[in-house]
């Protein structure tokens, strides 16, 4: 083969070379049916529909962003996506320490990939069946119910509403919060609390000093996904959620899917985008990327 | 690896071109001269509810034409999917009168050759040519059934039975609504004050004016809070009256016959101020890949057994008259329970789903088009 | 003393949590003896009849094979440009590495209805059909991403020096990726495979913009969910999915606690 040595032995003298020949492939798809697309999402994002024939109209138009601002009942629907994504978040956040502190500092060897494989293990029975499940819990006559009645307590009626939402999302997402967590924590050298407490730090301080500080990336990259993931979705709000629990994603998913209104669709999307982008800058100074 | 600014500018220059649109021709198809040979493969576009095992599996047995289904609740959904990349898509949909002209002027559907659909000259005079899927003599669909929206309750807890859609807009049933999230829904608060506020003068729940429309949208924002959710799929419904969440609901036949199935009391009624109801039409796509298989279909589900079948299994009616005495034969008394025998007086009361237009009825063009009812509820839904 | 008690609520907390994630599980899996179509609490009589259908229901067979076909070929791909992406990312310097690697994390972080409707505008745009490919190609991006993050920490965190001792000794490029780094990054790209596995089975949202009238098993569940007949149905068949993957599961989760011990 004396073309390809040939052509290896150039990739070896020429590390630029190389690591262009490695990024093509990637780099080509992602340009392609990545960016490309999102540009293409943009630049609709500045057309019409005519609304009979449902033909796009190109040119270039404020009207989509000039609707979307006139109309405050956009703005309601944005901060109630990006409120119940900053609860979900904290939520996760907070449950996910004492599962991921466990994970890696009690877990035996044997244990620990057990945990891990259960954390999981939810990932692979279906998101929508999750989500039906928990409209069985929290209905009227729901699960829920019907334990508060056994126990004698009095009924809950949080079945379609936004804490319903709440509740639900917070539980999709915790594994996607414990996992990044857990890895962080994991490759914290145990020498280095040994240390903390030989210098006298009491068990709380050398988590607030030395633990908490050093899971920081693996806590934010872990925020990047159930904020992410909270904000784009439509399906649990249209399942679970109650009058008035709409999202951004309904009302994309309703323009694409239903009125077929790609540009409007288009810029209301701007919007999640902008909020994502602004994320990752700052969890990218929180050191996040290393952690995802 | 140094990336300059100019390299930046061109990829980014790249991807722009990339995300420019060029234009893309409809093409007019003309209506299919003969059936030729099934294809294997049917994909359709249906309301929940219209292609059940019952006579889908009989179709497939006889016509070799797998069905493949994709269910939708709402008209506008049904545009959505015809038009989804561009069509060819789906071959067939059961589209209501609000889509059915939607469909027709952006070029999504075929004309029928009505020559090879032999149940139509069966049909009911009013639907062998009406103005929601013909158009200037040429058809663009074939009718299947009708039937009307309904006000659905709990045979338990509400007492005595309701007669008038005034029960969904009282405070004292807060907590214990559901209605369709769909925008037409918007015609049935229109029909409701029509009758209880003259003054307003509302004709057509489908043709509104401005101050029209901002009675609408007061009401059925004062509505909302009584609200426990918006139904979207039929089966939400179905959930929120079996598990107590609703004690009343705006419903199609479908989830009250599902419901009494499977034990749950409850009934429906049509209230006095009128209702609102569909006419259905099965139509081609225009970039149809089984044209031949859709035909087999319409022609399938046009004949008087299966027509029976729909009929009974959603609780509607049949377009084709001959479907009565088959009714009777599978379910004794179904045909004048589904009003299969009624005739023109009974379709006449139903305000059948229409496209709101700017242009109203009347001649006049000061009417609020689909586009400002999708609008106004979001707006009502927040 | 003080320190047991937190390390009991710990425990505690965790058998809650577990508790928070199972039980949903364990409903679904409950729902599928349900006799009734419609699902309500408490289950009133308890069947096998849905087991029966389902596994007579070619529709779901047909959508639970395109789920699998789909999940293999984007994981295929994906292991492929996850891995060569993040080899090329390691060795990047410079000003414009670190616009890339912010660049190439944008699938898995902006949210999926973003991508899935950008693909979908993108291919109404050039005419695509949307099809089989177009489902591929949704996946396909956002399991890269994956399966590259799993190898770049991987590599991130691997001696250097391995690599060019065996260049040292004289081995080529080729050599040295395929005898020393590959099988150091192998169950760094078999746990990042198994994940964009999982996540391309389930996927719904990318999936409801980017498939055509082709009907994948997140998709199939959804028109039984919203059309309310054969509900147990989906309950079954998130049993058996579940009931096939728990063994592979732990298994790798064994095989990757002991290769991470191994590298320690």
């Amino acid at each position: 083969m004396p073309a390809s040595a040939s052509l290896s032995g150039l990739l070896w003298r020429r590390p630029a070379w190389r690591v262009a020949a490695l990024i093509s492939l990637p780099a080509i798809w992602f340009v392609l049916f990545y960016l490309a697309a999102l540009a293409a999402m943009f630049v609709s994002s500045f057309h019409t529909v005519d609304e009979l024939s449902g033909q796009i109209q190109p040119g270039w138009t404020l009207d989509n962003f000039r609707q979307l601002l006139g109309d405050w009942t956009y703005g309601r629907i944005a901060l109630r996506t990006v409120g119940i994504a900053a609860a979900v978040t904290l939520t996760d956040g907070l449950l996910a320490w004492p599962f991921a502190y466990v994970m890696a500092r009690y877990a035996g060897p044997r244990l620990r990939p057990a945990l891990m494989a259960l954390v999981m293990l939810p990932l692979w029975s279906s998101y929508l069946a999750r989500v039906y499940a928990w409209r069985l819990i929290l209905a009227h006559d729901g699960a829920l119910n019907w334990l508060l009645h056994g126990l004698g307590l009095p009924a809950a009626s949080i079945g379609y509403s936004n804490w319903a939402m709440w509740i639900v999302f917070t539980y999709l997402w915790l594994p996607f919060m414990i996992l990044p967590l857990f890895a962080a924590l994991e490759r914290i050298p145990p020498s280095l609390l040994e240390a903390s407490s030989d210098l006298g730090a009491a068990g709380w301080r050398t988590f607030r000093r030395v633990i908490v500080p050093l899971a920081m990336p693996g806590l934010v990259a872990g925020s990047i996904f159930t904020f992410s993931l909270t904000l784009g979705d439509y399906i649990t709000p249209l399942l679970v959620g109650g009058p008035g629990s709409d999202f951004i994603g309904n009302v994309v998913y309703s323009n694409v899917g239903v009125s077929n209104n790609i540009p409007f669709a288009a810029a209301f999307a701007v919007l999640p985008l902008l909020v994502m982008a602004g994320y990752l800058l700052i969890a990218r100074k929180l050191g996040a990327f290393d952690a995802l | 690896m140094k990336v300059s600014m100019t390299c930046l500018t061109k990829a980014a220059a790249m991807i722009v071109s990339l995300a420019l649109p060029f234009a893309q021709a409809a093409s007019a198809a003309e209506p299919l001269s003969a059936i030729g040979k099934g294809e294997g493969a049917l994909n359709i576009v249906a309301w929940e509810g219209y292609a059940q095992d019952d006579w889908v599996k009989p179709f497939e047995a006889k016509t070799g034409c797998k069905v493949n289904r994709k269910y939708a609740g709402s008209s506008d959904e049904m545009v959505a999917l015809m038009r989804s990349g561009g069509g060819g898509q789906y071959d067939l949909v059961s589209a209501s009168g609000d889509a059915t002209l939607r469909l027709i002027y952006g070029h999504n559907v075929q004309p029928i050759n009505i020559a090879l659909i032999p149940a139509w000259t069966n049909f009911i005079p009013a639907l062998q040519g009406p103005s929601f899927n013909t158009v200037k003599g040429v058809h663009y669909g074939v009718s299947y059934e009708w039937g009307p929206n309904t006000l659905l309750y709990n045979t338990q807890k509400v007492t005595p039975v309701p007669t008038s859609w005034s029960v969904i807009y009282d405070e004292a049933n807060k907590g214990k609504i559901t209605v369709p999230d769909n925008p037409i829904q918007i015609a049935d608060a229109a029909l409701y004050l029509s009758k209880t506020d003259p003054s307003l003068g509302i004709t057509d729940p489908y043709e509104l004016t401005q101050p029209q429309m901002d009675a609408v949208v007061t009401l059925l924002k004062k509505q909302r809070p009584l609200i426990r959710k918006y139904w979207a799929l039929a089966s939400d419904e179905i959930d929120l009256f079996r598990n107590g969440d609703v004690t009343l609901g705006a419903a199609w036949p479908y989830q009250t016959n599902t419901l009494q199935a499977a034990k749950v009391p409850v009934a429906d009624t049509l209230p006095t101020e009128g209702v609102t109801g569909w006419a259905d039409t099965w139509m081609v796509s225009a970039k149809s890949p089984h044209p031949n298989c859709a035909y087999e279909w319409i022609n399938y589900v046009t004949t008087p057994y299966v027509q029976a079948q729909q009929a009974i299994y959603f609780g509607e009616t049949p377009a084709n008259t001959l479907a009565c005495a088959e009714m009777d034969k599978q379910q004794a008394g179904s045909c004048k329970q589904y009003h299969a025998d009624a005739g023109a007086s009974y379709f006449d009361q139903i305000h059948f789903w229409k496209t709101p237009l700017k242009a109203c009825g009347n001649g006049q063009s000061n009417c609020l088009d689909y586009g400002a009812w999708q609008r106004a509820w979001q707006e009502i839904k927040g | 003393m003080r320190f047991d008690l937190a390390k009991t609520l710990l425990w505690a907390s965790v058998i809650v949590i577990l508790l928070f994630l199972f039980v949903p599980v364990a409903i679904i899996m409950v729902y599928a003896f349900s006799a009734s179509n419609i699902q309500g609490w408490p289950i009133q009589s308890f069947s096998l009849q849905w087991f029966a259908r389902t596994f007579a229901d070619d529709e779901v067979r047909a959508a639970l094979f395109l789920s699998v076909e789909v999940a293999v070929v984007a994981t295929a791909l994906a292991m492929l440009m996850g891995l060569l992406a993040a080899l090329a990312v390691y060795r990047l310097r410079g000003p414009g590495s670190e616009a890339i690697a912010f660049a190439v994390v944008l699938p898995i972080a902006l949210p999926g209805i973003l991508t899935g409707m950008a693909l979908n505008s993108y291919f109404v745009l050039w005419g695509i059909n949307l099809s089989f490919w177009t489902i591929v190609i949704g996946h396909g991006t956002f399991c890269t991403v994956i399966v590259y993050n799993n190898v770049i920490a991987r590599l991130r965190r691997l001696p250097p020096s391995w690599a060019e001792a065996s260049g040292d000794l004289g081995a080529g490029p080729w050599r040295t990726f395929r005898l020393i780094t590959l099988p150091m990054l192998g169950s760094a790209l078999g746990a990042g495979a198994l994940l964009a596995f999982a996540l391309s089975f389930d996927e719904v949202i990318v999936t409801t913009f980017t498939a055509g009238a082709q009907t994948t098993l997140p998709l199939w569940i959804f028109g039984a969910i919203r059309l309310g007949q054969h509900l147990p149905e989906v309950n079954v068949v998130v049993c058996v999915v579940i009931l096939l993957t728990i063994l592979p599961v732990l298994l790798a989760q064994r095989l990757m606690g002991r290769a991470a011990l191994l590298h320690k």
